[in-house]
């Protein structure tokens, strides 16, 4: 039996102030710095992105602006070894988790190159179809009980992808086979155009764990400190063969859906002002302040090293050389089919002597 | 030695996997205290234990994603769904993810799985139990698609379809679960994919099936004989990728061909055979390329089901047009 109660964790509210006590690891602000450091990242990183595909370096992005929190968050609570399985909206989460930039360009610039992860090998690729990665996880989950190793696996779902009967079927398995799996809720208040409040009547989304008896709670998702905490637990309670939970991680959207959105269509523009008081990095940057552990010149420094590194990364991936035509058929197979030998040699026959490749 | 119905050799099969390579795990409803619903994994979950042949909830898309993520984090998944006509909720799974997982990560993770599940008609099923979509699998890039027609058959071609570093969508005709007994060694020695099976040679014309419709076109090649006709019979056994030498070399020598399969006319796999042959093999054709299928008709309930299956007559008929072409026979 599962207790009903969904909790909630929040420990710095929008001014910066301390609700409630801070945990362990939060006491240590070296720690705290480390996770401004990395929302302040996500955040430029964001920007430019959605500027890049404005000036058409790449195709499409779906942006995370207001949510880098969430994402920097629970990355940060997972261990090198475990699997992450997100979705599309889950770029800062990859590069904590050790991607590159230049490999996430590649993703985005539409190079499957982009899901060749040097660091965290084993996670998957961002799923475009939602939920689907929500299954996929109990497999990996269940992998790492039958072998025996002290591994999670960390998926993520939006409030629309909740609906999905995947993800019921997900946390079904997951419960009945109770394996160490981490579901987590990204809330953001909008599935593209359609609102939380019509998107189901439940009164919150973490409690549909509870009818397939998993534990679910909900966390402020723009409180760093509240997410890399409950994430935290989650993860442990599973790694030690506590089994699933559901942890609902509530932001906001403050930006499009994706590059080839409008949100001003559905949303109004004083909602959004409204949520910029309750953004992630002002209030840790407040705190951080009032504490006297960060300043001026640490933020002026902080962005111009960022900036930096993002500028570093777009010279390196725009410095690839690009895929030649008939790699379209490289990993289709472990070893190509013979039946497929006579398509290969076509594509290389069309391109052999064309101006587009630059082989001719 | 024990001579085996193919729904045995299955599971055979499966167990010799299994106590092979300890990274084989089947998973699926009712697969595991009961032995699947036609016991293809029977005394299977005693042996091995419910860790590695798993019951799993009531859930296609469930087993479909659960079935990618073990395969990718390095176990050897054998996934039953208990009938073809209930994995059309997995699809998103199979077309999306186990199909594309080593492509969209350029070999970095894989899907080295098995899908099993029992199509086809001719056993008196209720509805959505009889139906023949093999050419939808066969139309997704990634995917093998392999099918067995004899005992021996389904036991070097199951081993096969695990040992492969590749997603395989093995189909397992039911209506020839139980219809024939061979002597099947249990000595794990796999069959070749990715190649047909020459069943019996003939000169005259050449008739291409694959699973359960593979019996009726035997046996009108064996009638076709007594007629003076002899007929060549190709099981094809992997419909992706195709062995298409081995058709294309048959045709070449019998100058005639006829395409057998249960499922629909339109769109069958049989239309790509069709199309290949006239792309390839059309100056040793003496006559067109027929066909002879199930009709672009659901396929009837049990009591009208065997007008719909493909027949011993209607194979013969179409040969014997084939061979007068161009007259009538």
């Amino acid at each position: 039996m599962t207790d009903l109660d969904i909790p909630y964790t929040r420990y710095l509210d929008p001014e910066g102030e301390v609700t409630t006590e801070l945990p362990a690891f939060a006491q240590d602000q070296s720690k705290l710095i480390e996770l401004y450091r990395r929302m302040t990242f996500a955040r430029r990183y964001d920007g430019k992105l959605t500027a890049m595909q404005r000036t058409g370096r790449i195709p499409s992005y779906a942006p995370e602006l207001g949510e880098e929190a969430v994402r920097v968050g629970y990355a940060t609570a997972m261990k090198k070894e475990d699997v992450l399985l997100g979705t599309y909206r889950d770029t800062a989460a990859m590069i904590v988790r050790g991607v590159t930039i230049d490999e996430d360009l590649m993703f985005w610039g539409g190079d499957e190159r982009g899901n060749v992860y040097a660091g965290p090998a084993e996670d998957f690729p961002l799923t475009t179809p939602i939920a689907t990665q929500t299954t996929q996880a109990v497999g990996v989950a269940y992998a790492f009980k039958l072998r025996g190793e002290k591994r999670v696996a960390v998926t993520t779902i939006g409030d629309g992808g909740s609906s999905k009967g995947d993800f019921y079927e997900a946390m079904n398995f997951a419960g009945a086979w109770h394996v160490p799996v981490v579901f987590i809720i990204i809330n953001n208040q909008w599935a593209i155009s359609m609102p939380r409040e019509r998107q189901s009547a439940a009164k919150t989304l973490a409690q549909k764990g509870l009818a397939v008896g998993i534990p679910g709670e909900q966390v402020d998702g723009n409180d760093v400190i509240a997410v890399h905490d409950v994430v935290s637990r989650a993860l442990e309670k599973a790694r030690s063969g506590g089994g699933p939970t559901v942890v609902e991680v509530i932001t906001y959207r403050l930006t499009d859906h994706s590059t080839a959105d409008d949100a001003s269509r559905y949303r109004d523009p004083d909602e959004v002002s409204a949520h910029w008081k309750n953004e992630p990095l002002i209030r840790l940057r407040t705190y951080l302040s009032e504490s006297q552990a960060w300043n001026k010149e640490d933020e002026e420094n902080l962005i111009t090293t960022i900036d930096q590194e993002i500028e570093d990364g777009i010279a390196e991936y725009e410095a690839q050389e690009e895929l030649p035509p008939e790699a379209m058929f490289d990993h289709m197979f472990a070893e190509l089919p013979t039946d497929l030998k006579d398509q290969r040699e076509a594509v290389m026959a069309e391109f052999s002597n064309s101006e587009e490749n630059g082989h001719g | 030695m024990a001579e085996l119905t193919m729904v045995s050799a299955v599971c055979q099969a499966l167990g010799r996997a299994l106590e092979d390579d300890k990274d084989v795990v089947l998973l699926g409803e009712d697969v595991g205290v009961n032995g699947g619903v036609f016991r293809a994994t029977e005394g299977l979950q005693e042996i091995y234990g419910a860790d590695r042949v798993i019951d799993t909830p009531l859930a296609e898309a469930g087993i479909g994603g659960v079935t990618v993520g073990m395969a990718a984090a390095g176990l050897k998944p054998v996934a039953e769904f208990q009938f073809l006509g209930f994995i059309y909720s997995a699809f998103d799974q199979i077309i999306s993810h186990v199909a594309r997982l080593r492509n969209r990560t350029r070999g970095r993770l894989s899907c080295p799985l098995v899908i099993r599940a029992p199509y086809g008609g001719g056993i008196h099923g209720p509805e959505h139990h009889s139906e023949s979509t093999e050419a939808i699998f066969a139309h997704i890039p990634g995917l093998r698609v392999v099918i067995p027609s004899s005992p021996l058959r389904a036991y070097g071609l199951l081993l096969a379809a695990i040992r492969n570093p590749d997603p395989v969508m093995f189909l397992e005709p039911k209506r020839i679960y139980r219809t024939v007994k061979q002597e099947v060694p249990d000595d794990g020695e796999a069959l070749p994919l990715d190649l047909c099976f020459v069943l019996r040679e003939g000169s005259d014309v050449t008739l291409v099936s694959w699973g359960a419709a593979v019996a009726e076109t035997l046996a009108a090649a064996e009638t076709l004989a007594g007629m003076g006709i002899e007929a060549e019979v190709i099981d094809v056994a992997t419909l992706t990728p195709l062995d298409m030498p081995t058709i294309l070399s048959s045709v070449e020598k019998t100058g005639r061909c006829v395409i057998v399969h249960e499922a629909p006319y339109t769109g069958g796999f049989g239309a790509e055979i069709a199309a290949r042959l006239a792309e390839k093999g059309l100056l040793h054709l003496l006559s067109p390329v027929l066909r002879v299928t199930g009709y672009d008709t659901v396929i009837p309930y049990a009591k009208n089901e065997h007008r719909y299956l493909v027949s011993e007559k209607r194979i013969i008929d179409a040969v014997r047009r084939t061979v007068a072409f161009p007259e009538e026979p």
